[in-house]
Formats: C-alpha cells, structure tokens, sequence
C-alpha cells in the first residue's frame, strides 16, 4: 500500500531541504514559489486522502506499522475521522501563511520558510501518530521551529516573548514525558491503540492523567498558564501568529480528546470540576480581558484563550454535542483565528503598527478589506451562519446536558464575545479617517491578499450553512470513541462494586 | 413557491450587495424592489389559499446541523400562523424598499443599503418560516446583526455606530435566554423541531429543575427563558434601550426593523410557542406583568421627548407592551390581530416621520418645527390618519385591535388581567396625548425652525408618497376587514387551527356596554385636550412641568435607564477586565511564573559566576573542602 500519511508528514520536510541547496537570490520569488508548490502539492494530496477516506469506519485508516526501536518504539501512523479535519485544516493553513510572506522585505526568507515547511511536518506528524513516543517527539519537536520563528522573525520584545513561550511549554513537556516512560513500564507498549484496549489501571490514571494534563493545558493555553499566548502572538511574525493560533493550539485540544480522555477515562471523569472551573474562566476572565487590549493582535490572542475554552469544556462533557461541538469549534477557530491575524497582518504591513488608536475610519479606503473582516468579526463572535455558531452552540448543547450552571455561565461569555469584537471592529474601521494616517499607504487589499482572505471567508460561511462534510466526516469515529469510554467507565463501576 | 418568497430576498440581496455599485444604483434600487414586491405578491397569494383553501407545508431544503440525537433541517414552514407574519413582513417590505429609493436619494451608498434591507427581509423570513427553534435562533440573530448593519449605517457618525453595537448587545443579552431556553428544551425532549416539542409538552407538567439555586417547573422555565428571548428583540422594558437609541439609523430602517417586523418577532414567538405557555400560569403572568409595564413606562418616558422618532419609538415600545400582556391573558390571536394592524400605522407613522425629517433637511427635534400643516398637507394628513388608528380612534384598524386586548384582558379571570386592563386604558389615554401632541408641535402653531425658510418646504417626491398612501389604506380598513378572520369568536376553529393552542376557549362574553365605550370615548376627548394644552395654553403644561420638576427630569431621562446599565455593566466590566489583565495577568501570574522562574535563574548563575573567579588559590580551596567533606562523610559511613 502507499504509505500516504508517511508521504503527507516528509513532504514538507523534503521541500525544507530542497530550500537548503537553493541559492538566495536578489528578489527570493523562487524560495517562495517551491515552497508554495510543496505545501499545494500538500494540500492536494490531504484533499484525496479525504476522499479515499472511509467515514462510516470507527477503526485507524491507512495504517503504517514500522519498528524503529525493538521493542520500544514503533512509527505508528494512523488516521479517524478525528483526525483527518486537523491534517486538512494544517495543509490549507500553512500555503495560505507562504502566500501571505512578502518575499521583498522578509529578512533571512529562505531560512523563515524552511522553519515553516518543518514546522508543518512535526504538525502533521502530531496528528498522525498512534504512538505515544512518536507523538511526543512531533509535539514538542513543534515548540523549536515556533521558538525560532518567534525569536528571529519577531518583533521588538521577541527575545523575552520566545523564551517565555520556550519556559512555558518546556515545563508541561517534561512532565508528559516522565508520563510516557511510566506508561510503558507499566504496560509495556506506547502504542495508541494496544493501550485503549488494554487499558491503564485506575491508580495510576490520575497521575498519568496530570501529567498529560500539564502539558496540553499550557498548549490550548488554559488560564492561568495562558499568559505567554498573547506574548508570543504579539512578537510573533504574522505568518507564526497564524499557524500558532490555527494549528498549534490545536494540538493540545486534539492530544485532551486522543490522550486525556481516551486513555484516562476514569481520571477524566474525576477531574471534570477542575476542568469546567478552568474553562469558565477561561471564557469570562479572559473575554473581560479582551476587552480592555490596546493591541489587536494581543486582543485576538486573548480571544483565542476564550474560545479554547469551549473547546476545553465541550470535550470534558463526554456527550457527542460536546466533544463534536469542541472538534468543529476547533477547525472553525482554526480557519477564523488564521483569518483575522491575517487581516491584523494586513493593516500592519501598511501602516506598521497594531494599536488600536492609531486607526479610525478604514472602511472610508478600504472597503473590501471592511467587508472581509466584518465577516470574520461575526464569525469570531458566533453567528449563526458561520462555522463559529455550530461549534459554541453545541458545546453548550453538551454542556447543558451535563451541569446547567456551567452552560449558563458560559453562555455569557458569548455576549461578551460579540462585545470585544464588535468594540474592536467600530473603533478600528467606523468613524471618520484619522488624519495622520497616509490615505496613500491604506490601499485597499491586493490580489493576494484578497485570494487568501476571501477563500477563508467562503469557507467559514459555507461551513455555517452546511456543515455536512466535517460532521459525516468525524461523527461515526466520535460515537464509537464515546461508546468505548462509556463502557471503560461502566466496567470500572462494575470492578468497584465487586 | 414558498422558496421563491424566501430566496427572492436573498437574491436581491446578494446581486446589490456584490455588483450593485457596477450595474449602478437605479439598477440595484429596481431590482432589489421589484424582487420583494413579487415576494410580496406571492405571500399574499398564500395567505389568501392558508384563508380559503386550508394550505398547510412543510418543506425540507437541506439538513442542517446533526449531531447525536440533534437533527435540524433547514425547512420553510407554512401555516395561517406564519403566513400572516409572511404577508406583514413583505408588504411592509416591499414599501419600505420603495420609500427608501426617494428617502436615500443623496446618500452614496444606495446599492449597499439596499443590499442590507433585502438581507434584512431574508433573515426575517427564514425566522417566520422555522419549523424549529434552530433555525428560529439563526433568524433570530441574523435580523440582529442585519439591524446592527442598518443602524451604524452612516458609519461616520460615532452616535450611530455606538447605536448599532449596544442595539446588538442588548438583544444578545435577550439571546442567551433564548438560547438557554433552547438547550433546556433539547435536554428534555431530545429534539428542537416544533411539531415534537409540543407533542411531548403535556408529558412534562410535573417536572420540576433547579436552576440557579431555584426549584421551577420545567415548562415555567423554558418559559421565562424564550420570553427573556422575546424582551430583548421586541424592547420590552430592562432590555429596552436599545430600541430609542436604534433611531440614530436611517428612517426607512426605523419603520421597517424598529417598528413593524423585527420588533415583532419577540411576540410572533410568544405566540409559535403558545402550546408550551399554555401549560405554564406563572410564564403567561410573567409576560403579562411585563408586558403591562412596558406599555406604561414608555407611554409616560413618551410624553417628554423631543425627537420625533424616539417618540414614535417610544410608543412603538408601549403598543409591543400591549401585544405581550394579551398574549399574557391567553389572547394570542389578539396579540396577532394587534401585531398586524400595529405593523401598517407604525409603519405609516415612522415614514410619515421620515417625510418630515427630510422636508426639514434632517431637522428631529419637535420644537424646531411647527405650523407647516398648509406646507405639507399630504404628509399632514397621513400623520393624522396613522396617529388616529394609532391611538384607536373608532372604526380605524387600532379601535379593533387595542380595544379587544383590553377586553380581553377584562374578561379574563386570572388575579392581574383586572389590573392589566385598568393600565391598558390609562395606557390609550397616554398615547393619544403624546401622539397628539407630536402632530401639534410638528405641525400647527408657530414655525420654530432657524435655519430653513418655511417658503422652501415642500411635500417629499412621489416615489415616497405612495407607499404612505398603501399604507394609510392598510391603518384605516386592516382592523374593519380583518376582525372576524382573527378574533371572531369562530376564528380559532375557522382559521388558526393548530397553529395557535387555547387550552380552554377564550370568552365569548361581552364586557358591559359602559366598558366598551370607556376606552374610545376617552381617548377622543384627549383630542381636544391635547390641542388646547400643547398649543393655546401652553403655560399650564409649563405649570405643571414646574410644580413637578423632578418627575419631569426622572421621565425626560428615561427613568435613568441608561446611566445604571452603564454604571452597573460597562464601567464595571471594563474595569475588571483593566483588573484581570494589568494586575492578576502581568503582576500576579507573569511575577510568580515564568519571570519569577527566570529570575531565579539568573540569580543562580550569578553566584556561579562569582564563583569563576580565575583565582587559583580560591579554586584549590573549593577542591581541598570538597575532598575533606567527602572523607569525612565516608569515614562517619
């Protein structure tokens, strides 16, 4: 068989290469064009797989088994309907980053996109890998090439935010680790799926379960190891902002759906308090926050936290709105948190600074780019008709199955929601031009900027409209994914009683 | 054909938003016309076959969201119920595109308001033709947003963009209860799909939740949820403000979002819903005694204002009041009955309005005006006709209308209808002496306006005069025509059928014959009781503003509204999102984590620089320590 997952994780990293041996040239437009052509090249091939893909099977599909190390270690690569939706969403992010790159004024641009086509095949790798080592080794091998594109590409405090985000991740990454050394010496496999049938023992579930936790919840970044996002989100160059807020933080909400509650089932259920009280805060602390942000980019950032925290809560209902709800909140997040960093992106590049004061009246010459951002505002903010709505309303959905209070105090954070994002959009595109902005510099958006964020616009309203093809796409793997915890969970009760 | 009157909108919609400003504004002001009028047409062609022929249809288009247990479609449902609101929405429609070609004639943005309007249409049908609460919620919030749209219109004006944030605010605050109200009804039923919902609705009497801490029944919960749905779209009071300050949009938007559609839908969904309040005492109380204040307070916040539109707004506000309190006494079809007339002489007022504002070049303020009756007769005579049905003067569509809600709420038994009715007429009496008195300053007396010449006034353009016309034909005959269709005592068996629930039939009785005339005979005295204090005597209104100075302040400010929501939420709020990010985000978390962790750091390696000293002496003294502490501890061992 074509080893196709194999193929979508090297491919970038053949391109990264292929890049090393190219000469820099005076205009870079040919670094630019390889590296675009790999990651379409990418793109095309996760589209087929999605077609070739089986959605009515619960098992892994397309299934690679490699030793590596006897007895240890397997390259274990494998896909659900999980996680086919976050290899599409990382392929159709990362080009659209390249195209966004102007290859004229980006410093060291070869070195910057060779970071990019390696940091998309350790995200790929991510979500391929069924086994823990493999999948620990491609998560936090992520952290190196963000830290570099944060702490070269970055802005003036980037030094200080690349190391607060390095310091952050490091700490939760040592402890997964020590968690995946345990795993084996007590059951003698790291591979994801002998592990779900056989099992952890409940004793060590909570540690275990800890430990993990540790790791995922600086990622997605829960409150209150959160604060390093809107840091590294500042500094970072937009196209890092926006594979970090489309996909990185992904990663963790896709390792607490595969890891935390599929292998920890009864640690989950324990620790459901801790989560539902970090996700409300989450949502209403860092929402309020929002608010107040001078920046763009760090109010964005802060809104991410928010809306990862539906993500956080709709998970740990263990009901099929709630982990759904969580899985689409998370490619419609992807699609329309790269969206709006890509349009703070492009206000930046024309005028070079975020704060929001030093804009007014947009819409007066830029009235494409006006229309664009509105539909991403009414996205972020939940319409219903956009990918954002689906997501929220059914990990409240789920979540109201399970405690009526934390539904409704989350709902809340919905209003608040449309509250910083519609503040922003006023102050930043309404009213009259401010006069020190140079009419000349705001040009309405080019063919490349328009190309990238009107694809992502038709995409989060046809996703609104017509969520068909991600629900049928993962809704057989989640049934079966809840049928299995719910019966680890009634066996335990079963032990118990005996 | 259903599909057609839904999609037409759409379309106009999509064509003027996306290529108007390159097939030219005529074009996009045609089109995006002529498209809801056939809407228009359409409607009404299935209105009169829901009248005659019985028609009943549900069409499935495509699902939706599925998601376990939770199966929604997109549908378009039809029933005497939503038909009525069908023809509501796009006759008012179809005229306000019209009006809107004279009233925006200046504006460079035709195609783009244009654009909005027809989307605004679409929206509102999608929320009418819901066969379930999804997709109601998706209309729901899409008339918001569209309404957001349409306010902050004139995007250069800070007043109106601050409008259109805080109108979508409110209403998402009115959201989340209806969006509870929705999660409440799928954790107990399983299903959002109407027909389901309120076939299982008897088997849930006894239930009983806590919510909050409290004990409810089930259905009183769902209940108070929808209706804090229906507050915050249809204004009623705690969840008003919005609706005054909504009048900072353009005119045409005023009468066709603010007055006779979206406004609406609070009770249109009161009414879908009336299998589930029918079950629940303490809801229909609830939305009785809401619904009777509002239509007091604003009535009262009415009498003081100056700007025409926030006084027409004010008692667009009241008269929703009315329709939620019948709704309350278990009249829904009188609810219905007073949402239809309501809808063509607020319409007709508002666009009446609209015609002055720009026959005084944008002029609001009452007081500018005055004595222009001989200048603007035609719009003259349309402001009296929509004020005498407004006010429900005999054998106008409102006489019909209110008066039946306050009989109804007359007969009915329950303990606050008695009290409900006693507001209701003081209420009338209110409204006809604020509504008089707007057409007294506008138009009689002296001419008050600085700035313009009186000479230079003229009626508006022709194009804006005839939809006042259809819609004055609608304010005088909707009531007469429509009475038995709606509220005859046959009406829930010949034309309601299933899509209106009475537990028990309403009363048939009639009030005593002192009652029936107390109402209109009171407020026709007001007539001239209002001329003779607005305009001849004017100095005993001034008497009495003076001796009661501070009720007159607490009336002319809203009742301090707006001063406590922005001192209770948004000062509170800001600052404790100032709270949570400078102090526990940057000084607690950023100190104690990762900068504290840094620190220690870097403390550390600044002892173990000192420590490199490069002197061999201290070195050799480091290792012969050492070397001693080692053997001491070995020969202890």
């Amino acid at each position: 068989m074509f080893p196709i997952l194999s193929s979508l994780i090297i491919l970038p990293f053949i391109g990264a290469l292929f890049l090393v041996f190219i000469k820099s040239t005076e205009r870079n437009t040919g670094i630019k064009y390889v590296s675009l052509f790999i990651t379409f090249a990418n793109f095309f091939l996760s589209l087929y797989l999605w077609k070739i893909f089986d959605p009515s099977i619960s098992a892994f599909q397309f299934v690679e088994n490699r030793i590596w190390i006897e007895g240890f270690i397997n390259y274990k690569v494998g896909i659900d309907g999980i996680s086919i939706l976050f290899i599409i969403l990382t392929t159709f992010v990362t080009p659209l980053c390249i195209i966004s790159v102007n290859s004229t004024t980006t410093y060291r641009l070869k070195e910057f996109l060779i970071a990019i086509l390696i940091m998309e095949t350790l995200m790929i790798g991510v979500f391929c890998s069924l086994d823990l080592v493999i999948f620990y080794l491609f998560f936090e091998g992520g952290l190196i090439p963000m830290f570099l594109i944060i702490g070269i590409w970055g802005g003036n405090r980037r030094v200080y935010s690349a190391f607060k985000f390095f310091l952050f991740t490091l700490v939760g990454s040592v402890l997964m680790l020590v968690a995946i050394i345990t795993i084996y010496w007590i059951s003698g496999t790291t591979d994801v799926e002998k592990l779900y049938e056989l099992g952890i023992q409940e004793n060590y579930q909570k540690l275990l379960w800890l430990a993990f936790f540790s790791s995922f919840a600086v990622k997605t970044p829960m409150w209150p190891v959160h604060t390093w996002l809107p840091d590294a989100h500042v500094e970072a160059p937009t196209a890092g902002s926006v594979l970090l807020a489309a996909v990185l933080l992904k990663m963790a909400g896709y390792g607490f759906i595969r890891f935390s509650v599929g292998l920890f089932p009864i640690a989950s259920i324990y620790f459901v308090p801790l989560v539902y009280t970090l996700s409300l805060i989450a949502i209403i602390y860092t929402s309020l926050v929002a608010l107040m942000q001078e920046d763009m980019k760090k109010l964005i950032a802060y809104s991410s936290v928010a809306h990862m925290g539906f993500v956080t809560l709709g998970i740990f209902t263990f009901t099929q709105q709630g982990i759904e709800g969580s899985i689409f909140q998370m490619i419609s997040h992807g699609l329309i948190s790269a969206a709006l960093f890509l349009s703070v992106g492009v206000i930046y590049d024309r005028l070079k600074t975020r704060q929001i004061k030093d804009f007014s009246g947009l819409v007066n010459v830029m009235p494409k780019y006006a229309i664009m951002l509105m539909i991403f505002t009414l996205g972020a903010l939940g319409l219903p008709g956009t990918s954002g709505f689906i997501g929220e309303f059914l990990v409240l959905m789920g979540t109201f199955k399970k405690s009526i209070i934390t539904a409704t105090i989350a709902s809340v954070g919905v209003i608040l929601g449309a509250a910083y994002m519609l503040w922003l959009y006023k102050r930043v595109m309404f009213g009259n031009l401010l006069k020190t902005i140079d009419v000349k510099k705001m040009v309405d958006l080019n063919k490349n900027e328009t190309l990238i964020l009107s694809s992502l616009a038709t995409l989060v309203i046809f996703f609104g409209f017509y969520p068909e093809p991600l629900i049928k796409t993962y809704a057989v793997s989640i049934d079966n994914f809840i049928n299995i915890f719910n019966l680890s969970v009634d066996l335990n009760l079963a032990d118990n009683i005996k | 054909m259903e599909i057609l009157i839904v999609f037409f909108p759409l379309l106009a919609a999509l064509i003027s938003g996306f290529f108007g400003n390159k097939l030219g504004n005529r074009f996009s002001e045609i089109l995006t016309s002529l498209f809801i009028s056939i809407s228009a047409v359409l409607s009404i062609y299935i209105f009169y076959n829901v009248m005659i022929n019985d028609y009943n249809s549900n069409i499935i288009i495509s699902s939706w969201i599925s998601s376990g247990t939770l199966n929604v479609n997109w549908s378009i449902k039809v029933d005497p119920l939503s038909s009525v609101m069908l023809v509501v929405v796009t006759f008012i429609s179809s005229l306000v595109h019209v009006y809107s070609i004279g009233y925006m004639h200046h504006d460079p943005h035709k195609p783009r308001f244009m654009s909005y309007l027809s989307l605004f249409t679409f929206s509102m049908l999608v929320l009418v033709t819901a066969d379930n609460f999804l997709q109601l919620f998706f209309g729901w919030e899409g008339v918001g947003v569209c309404s957001y749209f349409l306010i902050g219109f004139w995007f250069k004006k800070q007043s109106a963009n601050n409008a259109a944030i805080k109108a979508f605010l409110v209403n998402r605050v009115g959201d989340f209860g209806l969006a509870l109200g929705i999660f409440l009804i799928f954790y107990y039923f399983g299903t959002v799909n109407y027909n389901e919902v309120f076939n299982s609705i008897p088997t849930l009497v006894s239930e009983k939740i806590n919510f909050l801490g409290f004990n409810f029944g089930v259905i009183d919960l769902i209940c108070i949820l929808l209706f804090i749905g229906a507050m915050g779209k249809s204004a009623q009071i705690f969840l008003h403000t919005w609706l005054p300050d909504a009048m900072e949009g353009p005119t045409p938007v005023s009468a066709l979002i603010h007055a006779a559609t979206m406004v609406t839908a609070g009770v249109f969904l009161i009414v879908r819903c009336s299998p589930i309040y029918e079950l629940s005492p303490l809801g229909l109380e609830i939305v009785t005694f809401i619904g009777m204040s509002t239509a007091f307070f604003a009535a009262t916040v009415a009498l003081v204002q100056n700007d025409i539109k926030k006084i027409i707004a004010y008692s667009t506000c009241s008269q929703l009041g009315y329709m939620f309190f019948a709704a309350g006494v278990g009249a829904y079809n009188v609810a219905m009955f007073h949402l239809f007339t309501h809808a063509f002489f607020k319409a007709l007022l508002f666009l009446g309005a609209g015609s002055v504002i720009h026959s005084f070049k944008d002029e609001q303020d009452i007081k500018n005006m005055g004595g222009v009756w001989k200048k603007l007769p035609f719009t003259y005579i349309m402001m009296i006709i929509g004020t005498l049905a407004l006010t429900g003067f005999p054998f106008l569509s409102g006489f019909y209308s209110k008066d039946a809600i306050i009989e109804f709420a007359y007969l009915e038994k329950g303990s606050l209808s008695n009290y409900a009715a006693a507001i209701g007429i003081i209420t009338a009496i209110l409204t006809s002496i604020y509504s008089w008195r707007l057409i007294f300053l506008t138009f009689h007396g002296n001419f008050n306006n600085k700035k313009l010449n009186i000479n230079d006034l003229h009626d508006s353009s022709l194009v804006m005069l005839i939809p006042l016309i259809l819609l004055s034909i609608g304010a005088i005959f909707s009531g007469m025509f429509f009475k038995e269709l709606f509220i005859g005592s046959e009406s829930s068996k010949l034309f309601w059928k299933d899509s209106i629930i009475f537990l028990e039939p309403l009363s048939t009785d009639h009030p005593p014959i002192w009652f029936l005339i107390l109402t209109p005979s009171l407020i026709t005295i007001s007539i001239p009781l209002s001329y003779f204090l607005f305009l001849k005597k004017h100095f005993i209104i001034d008497q009495i503003v003076k001796t009661n100075y501070p009720i007159y302040v607490f009336l002319k400010n809203k009742w301090y509204f707006d001063e406590l929501y922005d001192f209770i939420f948004v000062k509170f709020l800001k600052n404790l999102g100032n709270f949570f990010w400078k102090k526990i985000d940057n000084l607690i978390i950023d100190r104690f984590g990762p900068d504290g962790i840094s620190n220690i750091v870097k403390k550390c390696s600044l002892y173990a620089v000192k420590f490199q000293s490069g002197f061999i002496y201290q070195y050799a003294f480091i290792m012969l320590l050492g070397f001693s502490l080692l053997l001491t501890f070995l020969i202890i061992k």
